[in-house]
């Protein structure tokens, strides 16, 4: 029976929390969650007393319930869905330039190392250009240009493992002042200096490609990033 | 035939710069006068098939390809473009190299972009230290 009506084709008679008040939803539990159904045993076999009784009988595992509540509560459809992690852009590769849009390193242009398990793109500066260290990036809040620069692969230890912060450090971290920062530890230091005097190397090699990585991406007047090439 | 003021006259063999369409950018030459509305255009050495166009579609170029017969098919047409070398000369004109021009910037790589702005600014040093020069020596 319907709650509601249309005063005009398009514009209800009454507002969505006016129908949730006239239905009585507030009385009618959302939802209950299905338990995962368990490898139980549908039947057991009970010893019985008395001489005539046939000693064993069958019967059901759980006993059949007296009282069903007087109104179902529903139950959420299951989800087809699943999540994928985001495939790479075809415009961005191992080695590409691209362009960081958001976080405290946004306008620089840094270097893709590859992309990680999780969908986020491995980056670094490298730190001595732009102070950008080898850090994890999502995707979409890159431009990618069409700049390449020719880099072996990457070491495999870099994965999202390797960016996990444990307990301790992160106590300390919220403790520590404004000012004050926690200092890096020795190994990742020694990782960012080995990823980039391989980088270094191959960007020496283009004149002018040095300054472009360690200069900032802006907009000035009259361009447009819909009518750029990057 | 000047007609008063104007220099560009809608006529057999007058090359065109197309401005709509999948052909937008490319030349042409008219080949025959249809109505007051449109002309046959051919581009045999530009790859503009041969159809009508409008005229308020085109604009003319001050090149004409001369002697061009009316009508003319499109072996004839390409053999008459060649022998003018139509396409070259436009290529050379102040008009072609402007739109070239631009065309060139619009295409530019972030990279190129940042290369541009670096070497203008080490010719605007150049310059601006042989102005100096140049002034002390004339003081």
């Amino acid at each position: 029976m319907s709650r509601n009506s249309f005063l005009v084709p398009g514009v209800s008679r009454y507002s969505r929390t006016a129908v949730y008040r006239k239905k009585a939803l507030y009385k009618i539990k959302k939802y209950e969650t299905a338990a995962a159904p368990k490898d139980v045993a549908t039947d057991k076999v009970v010893e019985v007393k008395g001489a005539k009784n046939g000693g064993k009988r069958t019967i059901p595992a759980n006993k059949a319930s007296r009282f069903y509540p007087a109104e179902d509560i529903r139950q959420p459809k299951k989800s087809r869905k699943s999540v994928k992690t985001a495939p790479l852009r075809g415009s961005i590769s191992a080695g590409s330039v691209v362009i960081l849009l958001a976080g405290r390193h946004r306008g620089k242009r840094v270097v893709v190392l590859k992309q990680l398990d999780s969908g986020l793109l491995l980056v670094t500066g490298p730190f001595r250009v732009n102070g950008v260290p080898i850090r994890r990036v999502d995707q979409a809040y890159v431009i990618a240009t069409s700049t390449k620069i020719e880099i072996p692969e990457v070491d495999a230890k870099f994965n999202d493992a390797y960016f996990k912060k444990n307990k301790d450090v992160k106590e300390k971290e919220f403790l520590a002042k404004k000012e004050s920062k926690v200092a890096t530890s020795e190994s990742k230091v020694a990782d960012q200096k080995a990823v980039d005097k391989v980088i270094l190397e191959a960007v020496a090699k283009t004149p002018f490609l040095r300054q472009y990585l360690g200069a900032k991406f802006s907009l000035s007047k009259g361009q447009f990033p819909h009518n750029m090439q990057f | 035939m000047v007609q008063g003021a104007f220099t560009r006259q809608v006529q057999v063999g007058r090359i065109v710069l197309l401005n709509n369409g999948p052909v937008a950018g490319k030349l042409a030459v008219i080949v025959e006068i249809i109505d007051h509305n449109r002309a046959l255009i051919d581009g045999p050495t530009t790859g503009v098939s041969r159809q009508p166009f409008a005229y308020k579609d085109m604009t003319l170029t001050p090149l004409v390809v001369k002697d061009l017969p009316r009508g003319a098919g499109q072996k004839t047409v390409k053999k008459f473009l060649e022998k003018a070398d139509a396409v070259a000369k436009w290529e050379q004109s102040a008009w072609a190299k402007k739109i070239a021009s631009r065309d060139a910037r619009a295409g530019l790589s972030d990279f190129d972009r940042f290369k541009v702005q670096k070497l203008k600014a080490q010719r605007r040093f150049a310059l601006g230290g042989a102005l100096a020069q140049a002034k002390k020596q004339a003081a």
